[in-house]
């Protein structure tokens, strides 16, 4: 075993033993996201590097510390990139985090998300023993797919060390349109788009402009824009990493910030504070000091559910960050977690505070 | 032949058949030798158990019922869609129930604006795509059993396809799965957004062939239908430029929208059956389809006819109309049963390796042929590696099965050390359950036994399948002679 591995497998084990726990970092850039947890820091940006990378196979192995921007520049070089946007949120931002945190950006409701990239997984559990799941191959069904469970775990589960993602050729042509509208002509616009063969790769509604990036072969392109029609964006590349990055003006400010994940046709959902709709109406995040009841309340009606993406550590602690789950789901996550981190060593709490 | 089941039950079946004649009519209730013969295998027709009784609920209800009374009295079930599974995942349990969702077959409804559709899971998949035609949408997994197969099953094994390279698998596909757990308690997977709260448990039900909970409700995406699709085939003088060209389409940026090959083996089986007008000459031929507008679609071709003709190919025949196409297509779906025209039984592989690696697994596998005496044809999900090669035999010779059996674990084994899988679509079930040692260690196995345990304490849905017992782990490890890999000696599966 690789040394590092190994020394992490010992932390582990002696956690374990000694009743203590662990809190898995890499960048840093998304402690802000999920409930703070305590226990010594495991910095993981020691294990770095890409392990493999075959452009033809369309696949990339690398270490869980490895930096994103490492990642996605080697990629770019030979004409690859992970197609669903991951946010950074700052610049240290690593592979492991990205998928631990399992967010995606504008892309997303085009391509899929971080875990349908997610092809393998070398990790190591709460008992300190190096697993391997999944594999480097795109079809693979040996076993429970448990790489993709591991996006958007929070490191509940286990320690990432090393991580085997799906790439995709960058797109040969895109252009953004932009179009006055109101809120739900937009989401009325984007499912009907959507019904359509239309090379629509990211959307975003925020003050009655609805904002659309398309992507793909360069007749596809063209034809698009004649039939959908709207005002070419100029900068389009800095708005589009405005969202992603969440560094445009709407994500400014203190307020808190929620994220409801819904089905795309819900209409307007009517909560006061600013709103901005993403992934053609199924991702909707609004700012203020909503009461969490009726956020969660509002997002469950719709089909979905709502995180308390950004708040106060006091806002955190009374509303949670995540939905509720219902008995019969929260029995399965605790024993999930008990699986996999038999004695709860790694960042507890991070996710649901009992476990 | 028989597949020794050693996860075992002490099983009381009059208590069993007395508690759920209180919940079942009569008719949902199959007890006797002659109603239970029929559910004794599934596609896997070489392995067969008989059951204890089958039962057939039409309702959730039902479900919930049946489930609370096997898990009180401790008895296994093993759920069944159509049946067309390949691996054995849904063979019946000796001491089990076998619950069939064969009656949950409504489409509840089809929404053209969310591109959305709520079915049971005893609708055939081919049968989504049927009913969202009408709004210029479809239903994109499609497994070649696509006119028979179920989408509960589909699920149950993440089914593929010969579109998944582009369009994904069925876990890509499905936005929310409703079933029981084995207690009984209604349970819900994903949601109707894109994502749902806590652990991505949708991640690990698509692929869980029945092993976690039973499946009452699909929520599947729609895509909207190209307007047009045309594929090029592509014919070789030998098969390793065939492997090799696949390679240089995707190193040119290219995704097609389906990406196959046939050998020599397997054209000549399928051209009397189909008559499709594949080129009988050619060592190996590849599908190469583009999909999208007309203007997207000529632009795609043109690349694609450059990029295969400058990596040796013979010659060049594009789909002038949707006729054509089809009957390209015709030939590869075909396959499996052309195959089964030439020979009294075949066995269908499912190992997927690493696309580069093509040319080495075939060059094994005309080796294996001649060690075990056999003729083996090779179809291929060329795209993502997902290699079926067609193992032919007799099961009336006597030694045939076996040879049959043993020159399949050899591809299977090879396709791990090639860093592939034993199985990329087909499942594991009673087939493969041997040859997870092959590629997992003990430790791995046993977090996955955790798993199943953190939704299935007492291991009664669909035991003995998918994962193997450890003391099958070490029997394989023994008889094959080989040392299941440990952490410290993993074979390069990254």
């Amino acid at each position: 075993m690789d040394a590092t591995l190994n020394e992490w497998a010992g932390r582990v084990r002696n956690a374990a033993e000694t009743g203590k726990t662990l809190r898995i970092r890499g960048g840093g850039t998304k402690d802000f996201y999920g409930q703070p947890t305590t226990g010594e820091v495991l910095d993981t940006t020691p294990y770095r590097g890409i392990a493999s990378y075959e452009p033809t196979e369309l696949v990339v192995v690398a270490r869980a510390g490895t930096p994103l921007a490492e990642l996605e520049a080697a990629l770019r070089e030979k004409g690859q990139c992970l197609p669903f946007d991951p946010p950074y949120f700052g610049d240290g931002a690593t592979l492991g985090g990205m998928v631990a945190a399992g967010l995606s950006g504008p892309r997303r409701a085009a391509v899929g998300a971080v875990r349908d990239y997610v092809l393998g997984v070398k990790m190591i559990d709460g008992n300190g023993d190096l697993l391997s799941f999944g594999g480097q191959v795109m079809k693979n069904v040996a076993g429970y797919d448990v790489p993709r469970l591991m996006a958007g775990s929070l490191g509940t589960l286990g320690l990432l060390a090393e991580v085997a993602l799906k790439v995709l050729p960058l797109p040969v042509a895109e252009r953004t349109l932009r179009f006055a509208m109101s809120e739900a002509e937009a989401i009325q616009k984007l499912n009907a788009w959507g019904g359509q063969p239309l090379p629509i790769a990211a959307s975003t509604w925020q003050a009655e402009a609805l904002t659309v990036r398309l992507m793909g072969a360069r007749a596809a392109v063209e034809s698009a824009h004649a039939t959908l029609g709207g005002e070419i964006v100029p900068d389009a590349n800095s708005f589009w990493q405005g969202v992603r990055e969440q560094t445009s003006t709407f994500f400014a400010g203190d307020e808190p910030l929620w994220r409801l994940s819904v089905a795309s046709v819900t209409s307007p959902l009517g909560l006061s504070g600013p709103t901005l709709i993403e992934w053609g109406g199924a991702q909707r995040w609004v700012r203020g000091d909503q009461g969490a009841e009726q956020v969660r309340t509002c997002a469950s009606r719709a089909g979905g559910h709502a995180v308390l993406f950004r708040g106060s550590q006091s806002l955190k602690a009374s509303a949670g960050t995540f939905q509720p789950l219902s008995p019969v789901l929260a029995r399965i996550h605790r024993n999930l977690k008990q699986a996999f981190d038999p004695k709860g060593v790694f960042n507890v709490g991070r996710m649901y505070p009992d476990f | 032949m028989a597949f020794i089941n050693d996860v075992r039950f002490e099983v009381d079946k009059r208590a069993i058949l007395a508690r759920l004649k209180s919940h079942l009519p009569s008719q949902a209730i199959l007890v006797d030798e002659e109603e239970l013969r029929p559910y004794e295998c599934d596609g896997l027709t070489a392995y067969r158990a008989m059951p204890l009784l089958v039962v057939l609920p039409e309702t959730e209800a039902q479900v919930a019922d049946i489930l609370r009374a096997c898990h009180a009295l401790k008895v296994p079930v093993v759920p069944r869609g159509a049946a067309t599974g390949l691996s054995g995942g849904a063979m019946p349990h000796e001491d089990g129930v076998v619950l069939s969702l064969a009656r949950f077959k409504k489409i509840l409804k089809i929404d053209p604006l969310s591109r959305t559709a709520v079915v049971q899971p005893g609708v055939r998949n081919l049968a989504v795509s049927e009913v969202a035609a009408a709004y210029g949408l479809y239903y994109a997994p499609d497994p070649s059993s696509q006119i028979a197969c179920t989408i509960g099953g589909n699920v149950a094994e993440n089914s593929g396809g010969v579109h998944c390279l582009k369009y994904g698998l069925t876990v890509h596909n499905v936005l929310k799965v409703r079933g029981f757990t084995i207690e009984g308690d209604a349970i819900e997977f994903g949601a109707d957004g894109l994502d749902a709260a806590g652990f991505d448990l949708l991640a690990i039900i698509n692929g869980s062939e029945g092993l976690l909970a039973v499946i009452t409700e699909v929520t599947v995406k729609l895509t909207p239908k190209p307007e047009l699709a045309q594929v090029v085939l592509a014919y070789f003088d030998d098969v390793q430029k065939a492997g090799n060209a696949v390679a240089d389409v995707i190193a040119a940026g290219i995704i097609p929208g389906g990406l196959e090959m046939m050998d020599k083996k397997a054209t000549h089986a399928v051209e009397p059956y189909v008559k499709a007008g594949y080129d009988l000459d050619a060592e190996a031929v590849l599908l190469c389809e583009s999909d999208g507008t007309p203007a997207e679609v000529a632009e795609e071709i043109e690349r694609m006819k450059a990029v295969l003709e400058k990596s040796g190919a013979t010659s060049l025949v594009v789909s002038q109309n949707e006729a054509d196409r089809l009957r390209f297509w015709a030939g590869r779906k075909a396959a499996f049963p052309a195959v089964g025209r030439i020979t009294p039984d075949y066995m269908c592989m499912d190992g997927t390796i690493p696309r580069k690696r093509l040319a080495e697994m075939l060059e094994a596998i005309e080796t294996l042929s001649g060690k075990y005496a056999l003729r083996c044809a090779n179809v291929f999900h060329a795209g993502d590696g997902n290699l079926h090669p067609l193992i032919m035999y007799d099961a009336n010779q006597p030694g045939e099965l076996e040879r049959a059996t043993a020159f399949g674990f050899e591809i299977l084994e090879l396709s791990v050390r090639l860093g592939g899988t034993i199985t990329g679509e087909h499942g594991v079930g009673v087939e493969k359950v041997d040859l997870m040692a092959a590629q997992f260690s003990p430790a791995e196995i046993s977090a996955f036994h955790r798993l199943k345990a953190a939704f299935d304490p007492d291991g009664l849905l669909n035991p003995g399948k998918g994962i193997p017992t450890l003391a099958r782990c070490r029997e394989y490890t023994q008889t094959r002679g080989t040392t299941s890999p440990s952490p410290t000696a993993t074979p390069p599966r990254f």
